[in-house]
């Protein structure tokens, strides 16, 4: 290794180290591969962006809610001792109920919910070809598609949200 | 009550008032010294008839008990405790409320510091847990927390609220409830960790990065969406609190703290931070805290916690003991910064009072008010107003819900009807010494 040999030369050297970004932080941090992340990696974007491979059906969605949703949001999405997931009426004021499909600006956002945090006892125990499914059974049980639509990375992002434009960014300079 | 045959009592009556109902000069009692102040009567002092000689208590005729490894205070302190809405843990989420009405000073014990759990405190071992950061970064990166403790810390202080904070007055009505029921989820601490910013600079920021979504370790992953211009400027990854490690409930062993900022978005048990584009549009963010304003509009990105202060001393519940000399103190706070100014009103906001501020005077943290009082023992309506540093002012109840609205019918104490209420509060203070919430 080269030594500087006068204190002029010292200085130069310690200024471009300490000036290369590299030696400020502790850089304790592992390097992390996207396989070692896949199990975490779960975030889904408004549009469609981190949505996995796979798909599910009205009917089959159907089929898991009775088994693993009804008894808390109700028979039919109806609600019971949580939240009701069917519903449209307007949104007036403070009062009224916030519902997924007279809320929620968007459809992606169900997945991603569902698939962090539902069941409330079992999370992450569905897989995404059932989160796929609910999510298109209660899309279809609020009339926002069809009866027999499949739900997969292409269709659900697509989906349009009736309150998609009833929001006002509160602090815009902020963002 | 004061006893006008003492010299020290003559004085006080002699003090001049400043503002209605007998509110004294926030200097008054730092210029009257201590013949002063022993002559203030508290709202749980007792007065005795008859002079009683001091004796020695049993505690002072034999030696104490050991000295315990973890301090717990008095077994006479065991009522100051938060509330709690689902102490059997049922599946939904809990609340424990702050006792501000029962504390002083401006940092929250650890132990009272209020709590939202969505789905319980999960019990994370520390050596298990890991921070990932990814998505538009040039390097992902994964933390231990044994890494994280060889990092540069800082400590500071801050105050976190709910969003939901203060949702009884959204009510038509006054909802008659202690400051601990109305006020109560919000806390103040110091927290020492890692800047967040220092570990965006080994993982570098793509330049098209604007939000991250900060994820936690608990059961619902709750996850919300935050700028990078907020990660870049105070946000830190938070390790400890009040000195010692993160309580359970605060997210042990690490959460993020958005200084200033709405609660829910400081995640607890924080574990992965992925920078991306545009925000999640997550659960929180697209359904609870977006705050319905009248005509069916719904505010997005609700992130600043405004400026704000609450009289704790007295307040509903905590009745006056008689006619005397009273210190009213309260809390204030402001996301946009530090307190500028607060003042106290005893006539229903007719006359003000500057309130001294108790140094040190924080950003974004709580600042305790105070001001010295003469009750006469007539009825009065005590208000705090505060100002911060940005020039903003707390709205009246009336400016407020002109804006915002109210409800049409009376909501449970315990209920949110709607989020990011900061008005000014008002206790009216009755003949008896009975203190009410009110709208004035």
């Amino acid at each position: 290794m080269y030594m500087p040999r006068c204190a002029t030369c010292l200085v130069l050297v310690v200024f471009l180290v300490s000036t290369s970004g590299l030696a400020q932080t502790p850089n304790l941090g592992k390097p992390l591969t996207p396989d070692e992340l896949a199990g975490w990696d779960i975030n889904i974007l408004p549009d469609g962006t981190g949505l996995p491979a796979g798909s599910g059906t009205t009917s089959e969605g159907a089929r898991i809610y009775s088994a693993k949703c009804a008894m808390c949001h109700g028979e039919n999405g109806k609600g019971g001792t949580n939240a009701r997931l069917v519903g449209r009426e307007p949104i007036k004021d403070m009062e009224s109920e916030k519902t997924i499909a007279n809320f929620w600006p968007y459809a992606t956002t169900l997945f991603d919910y569902i698939r962090r945090a539902m069941p409330w006892r079992q999370p992450r125990s569905l897989s995404n070809d059932e989160v796929y499914a609910l999510t298109a059974y209660i899309l279809s049980l609020n009339k926002l598609i069809g009866e027999n639509e499949t739900m997969n990375a292409q269709t659900l992002p697509k989906v349009r949200m009736p309150n998609r434009d009833g929001f006002i960014i509160r602090f815009p300079d902020r963002l | 009550m004061t006893n006008p045959g003492k010299e020290s009592d003559k004085r006080l009556l002699n003090l001049p008032v400043v503002a209605g109902n007998g509110l004294l000069h926030r200097r008054a009692f730092l210029r009257g010294g201590t013949a002063l102040a022993g002559a203030m009567t508290g709202y749980s002092l007792v007065q005795s008839a008859s002079a009683q000689r001091l004796v020695d208590d049993p505690w002072s005729l034999e030696p104490g008990n050991p000295v315990p490894e973890y301090g717990t205070r008095s077994r006479f302190e065991k009522d100051v405790v938060r509330t709690l809405t689902n102490p059997k843990g049922e599946p939904r989420n809990q609340h424990a409320r702050t006792p501000h009405h029962l504390l002083n000073g401006t940092l929250t014990p650890n132990g009272l510091h209020f709590v939202i759990s969505h789905a319980g405190d999960p019990d994370i071992d520390p050596e298990k847990h890991r921070l990932a950061i990814h998505g538009l970064v040039k390097q992902p990166l994964v933390f231990t927390l044994e890494t994280l403790a060889r990092y540069p810390m800082v400590s500071r202080a801050a105050f976190i609220e709910c969003g939901g904070n203060s949702a009884p007055l959204f009510s038509k009505e006054p909802i008659q409830a202690n400051v601990q029921a109305l006020h109560g989820l919000v806390s103040c601490a110091e927290w020492t960790g890692v800047l967040l910013s220092t570990l965006l600079e080994e993982t570098g920021v793509d330049s098209k990065a604007k939000w991250l979504v900060a994820e936690g370790a608990d059961a619902p992953h709750l996850s919300r969406s935050v700028p990078v211009t907020k990660a870049l400027d105070d946000a830190m990854i938070a390790l400890y609190q009040n000195g010692e490690r993160l309580m359970p409930g605060n997210g042990y062993p690490m959460r993020l703290l958005l200084p200033g900022w709405e609660g829910n978005m400081n995640i607890k048990w924080l574990r992965r931070i992925q920078l991306t584009e545009s925000p999640g549009m997550t659960y929180y963010e697209s359904k609870i805290y977006a705050p319905i304003v009248p005509g069916g509009k719904a505010y997005q990105f609700y992130f600043l916690q405004e400026v704000k202060s609450f009289i704790t001393h007295p307040s509903p519940g905590l009745a006056m003991k008689g006619p005397g000399f009273y210190e009213i103190s309260g809390i204030a706070y402001s996301g946009n910064g530090s307190i500028a100014k607060v003042m106290v009103s005893a006539d229903g906001g007719k006359t003000w009072s500057q309130a001294a501020l108790q140094e040190p005077v924080l950003s974004k943290s709580f600042t305790r008010f105070r001001l010295p009082w003469r009750w006469d023992g007539s009825p009065a309506i005590l208000q705090s107003r505060a100002w911060d540093e940005a020039g903003y002012a707390q709205p009246t109840r009336a400016e407020f819900v002109a804006v915002r609205g109210e409800t049409s019918r009376v909501p449970a104490v315990t209920a949110f009807p709607n989020e990011h209420y900061n008005a000014i509060s008002s206790w009216a203070i009755e003949s008896t010494g009975e203190v009410k919430h009110v709208y004035a």
